[in-house]
């Protein structure tokens, strides 16, 4: 790693460098992909959504140190209000209240009128993007209100609680009134349109999207949505770190006490590193919904909260570049690993023995495994010392002073 | 009131499993300050590893009294599930020790992972049936019913609690642990050998989750290879709710969990006038949980640690 490097600070025309050649390399990207089939750019988009997951948790868990293993709620609360708000789900919304109670439901028809009780509501994304983040935001503080008081585990399976409850909410609200369409998901959501030009291609174009005369695939046109997010996130979450509160995340992260002594409002300031780590996981889950056209409560489980997790941990938990890597690492290999090891299989044994499924499972499990072995602290933990999260060293001064 | 005893039953039933398992839980967490992630995971290879044992004796020695074949699948499942679990601590976990706190959290995930993995490609993708070993002639308390099987669970889990209990409280090993959960490095100092208490930890917790998933498969019927994810995070749950770290907080969390979710399920459609049904039990637990955590932050038996001295 030594030739790439993010401190601007200390190295800054290295850094600068590395950033203006990752970016070409970026932009350059997808035209290149694409030319083996659009599939290898659809698996960056959603690495790059994963990305932007990664980095909103590395806020709460990397900058704050609060272990939150209910992440991807905020990711459902997004997307699922696009599903709302985007899409006929409304219509079937209303229809199911009318039925339940018609007062309530006659009067909220009257209100939207008839359009809205037919076709449901279509609002566009970028309407829905900043509502995503503050609901987020509000779930994400309502989440830590209860929780200020508790120390490291035991937040651990109060956020992995609120996270299943979240989920089975999403699977099980489509009865009596129907807001999630229950298990079988949210269907039919609007594409992302960016100054008109729907991402998805207009119908009949054979998903190319026209700019001017020029076409494009959608794949590639998320991918340059999505990698404007993801660049736009990295600067936020840059600038957080170092700003004042971003400093008394860190100070929380190390010693709560000492931090409080030193006249942070740790309550608040808790709140904040919840409430914005959310907001990314909401805004990312807008663009999520809206990208798959379709959403369901399956993309929300347990299982995902653990591998964005696993990618700020594996990546170098606190470091952005290390976060980032995570992200690309833990979310596009396995679906590399899927569309390579069977062709690679066939070409070596002539024939496919371990399931590619499988396989990846087996691969992602192992990986987990080894490279926390191997490397503690991450693949790419900061290279100041002083910013690595430490608390194994804490816990030791904290017995050696009740020993 | 015979929908309340039959669910405080189906509750006990389902609390001593949580029990069991999160008894595992709350041990490893007592002398590593580790939660490990995998532990829902070696219940299932619990379960599995009786099944096949089951598979064996009816192919080998058939015409076994199902009790007898019950018991040897627990006896068997046991010290298997303990040599897995011993290997997960050495392979996954000792070289951590020192580590960044969540160093240790994602290997215990990839295990958990590979095991799922294993277990899928050993057993299969598809949920195997049971067999059923004991007469499925229920038996009737007070307008209740309980299966032999559940009657068996409970007595063998009472029998574990009290073995686990007389083994930490009366015996040298049990000594050493509680002196490596009070403080690795001054046990160490006292001559304990805190590698071993370690290793000895991951075993028992083994051994009641092999009792635990062996008693699942007999009672559900039905042993798949993600079987384990659930009670894993419920019994977690009993532990942090009974305080982790301590035994018999984990004890009383499960048997509580167990009975609050039995009772819930038996009784939120009444209370919600119909408007939540019986399909958000798995709500119960969290939601519990999140309330007496906001009430008492350490948990019911838990001690109250201040945060860094």
């Amino acid at each position: 790693m030594a030739l790439l490097t993010f401190d601007t600070r200390h190295k800054p025309r290295q850094a600068y460098i590395s950033m203006a050649a990752l970016l070409l390399l970026m932009l350059v990207f997808p035209f290149v992909a694409s030319q083996f089939g659009n599939s290898w750019v659809r698996i960056i988009d959603i690495a790059l959504l994963y990305i932007m997951l990664a980095l909103g948790l590395n806020i709460v868990v990397g900058f704050a140190g609060l272990l939150d293993l209910g992440y991807i709620a905020f990711f459902a609360v997004g997307a699922y209000l696009v599903g709302l708000f985007s899409s006929p789900q409304f219509a079937a919304l209303l229809e199911s209240l009318i039925y339940y109670s018609p007062a309530i439901g006659e009067a909220l028809v009257a209100f939207f009128g008839p359009e809205i009780a037919q076709d449901g509501i279509h609002l566009s994304l970028w309407a829905i993007v900043p509502l995503a983040a503050l609901c987020a935001a509000l779930c994400g503080a309502l989440l830590g209100a209860p929780t200020l008081k508790l120390r490291g585990d035991y937040l651990a399976i109060v956020t992995l609680g609120f996270g299943e409850i979240i989920r089975i909410f999403m699977n099980n609200l489509n009865d009596p009134i129907n807001f999630t369409n229950g298990p079988q998901g949210i269907n039919m959501i609007d594409p992302i349109r960016v100054f008109g030009v729907s991402l998805a291609g207009e119908p009949g174009s054979g998903a190319n999207v026209m700019i001017g005369d020029y076409a494009m695939p959608s794949v590639n046109a998320y991918y340059f949505l999505f990698l404007a997010m993801v660049i736009a996130t990295i600067f936020i979450t840059g600038r957080l770190q170092h700003s004042r509160l971003g400093r008394a995340w860190v100070a929380i992260r190390e010693d709560e006490i000492a931090a409080k002594a030193m006249g942070i409002n740790t309550r608040n300031v808790k709140l904040l590193a919840f409430a914005m780590g959310a907001s990314f996981g909401g805004v990312a889950g807008a663009m999520f919904g809206a990208f798959q056209g379709f959403v369901s409560p399956e993309s929300f489980s347990l299982t995902e909260s653990i591998a964005v997790l696993a990618m700020v941990v594996l990546g170098g938990i606190g470091h952005i570049p290390g976060v980032v890597l995570g992200g690309v690492l833990l979310a596009a290999l396995p679906e590399v690993l899927r569309h390579v090891v069977d062709p690679l299989q066939q070409a070596v044994f002539g024939k496919v023995i371990i399931e590619a499924e499988v396989l990846r499972q087996l691969l992602y499990g192992l990986a987990l495994v080894l490279i926390m072995l191997v490397r503690p602290a991450g693949l790419w933990p900061s290279p100041n010392k002083e910013e690595r999260p430490n608390a194994a060293l804490a816990r030791d001064e904290e017995e050696a002073s009740t020993a | 009131m015979e929908t309340f005893i039959q669910q405080l039953l189906n509750g006990l039933v389902l609390g001593s499993m949580y029990a069991l398992v999160a008894l595992g839980y709350t041990m490893v967490y007592g002398v590593l300050n580790l939660i490990n992630f995998a532990h829902g995971d070696v219940l299932m290879i619990g379960a599995m590893l009786g099944l096949t044992i089951l598979q064996l004796l009816e192919a080998y020695i058939p015409g076994l009294p199902g009790y007898v074949q019950l018991a040897l699948a627990i006896l068997g499942a046991i010290p298997l599930t303990m040599l897995v679990s011993i290997l997960i601590e050495r392979v996954a976990y000792r070289r951590l020790r020192n580590a960044p706190r969540l160093a240790p959290l994602i290997t215990a995930i990839g295990i958990s992972i590979l095991l799922q993995t294993f277990a899928m490609m050993i057993w299969g993708r598809s949920p195997i049936p049971f067999p059923q070993l004991l007469s499925p002639e229920p038996i009737m308390i007070g307008g209740a019913m309980i299966t032999q099987t559940q009657v068996l669970l409970l007595v063998l889990a009472a029998v574990a609690m009290g073995a686990l209990v007389l083994l930490v409280e009366r015996t040298r090993m049990g000594r050493a642990m509680r002196a490596v959960a009070e403080n690795p490095r001054v046990a160490g100092l006292m001559g304990v050998d805190a590698n071993r208490v370690i290793v000895a930890t991951f075993a028992i917790g083994a051994a009641l989750a092999a009792v635990a998933g062996v008693m699942w498969g007999a009672n559900y019927a039905s042993i798949t290879f993600t079987m384990g994810v659930l009670p894993g995070l419920k019994a977690f749950c009993a532990a942090v709710l009974g305080g982790i770290g301590n035994i018999y907080g984990a004890m009383l969390g499960g048997l509580l969990l167990g009975i609050i979710e039995a009772l819930g399920a038996g009784y939120i459609g009444d209370l919600t006038g119909g408007f939540l049904g019986s399909h958000y039990q798995d709500i119960f637990a969290f939601v519990v949980l999140i309330l007496v955590l906001t009430l008492r932050p350490s948990g019911i038996m838990g001690e109250r640690v201040a945060d860094r001295a």
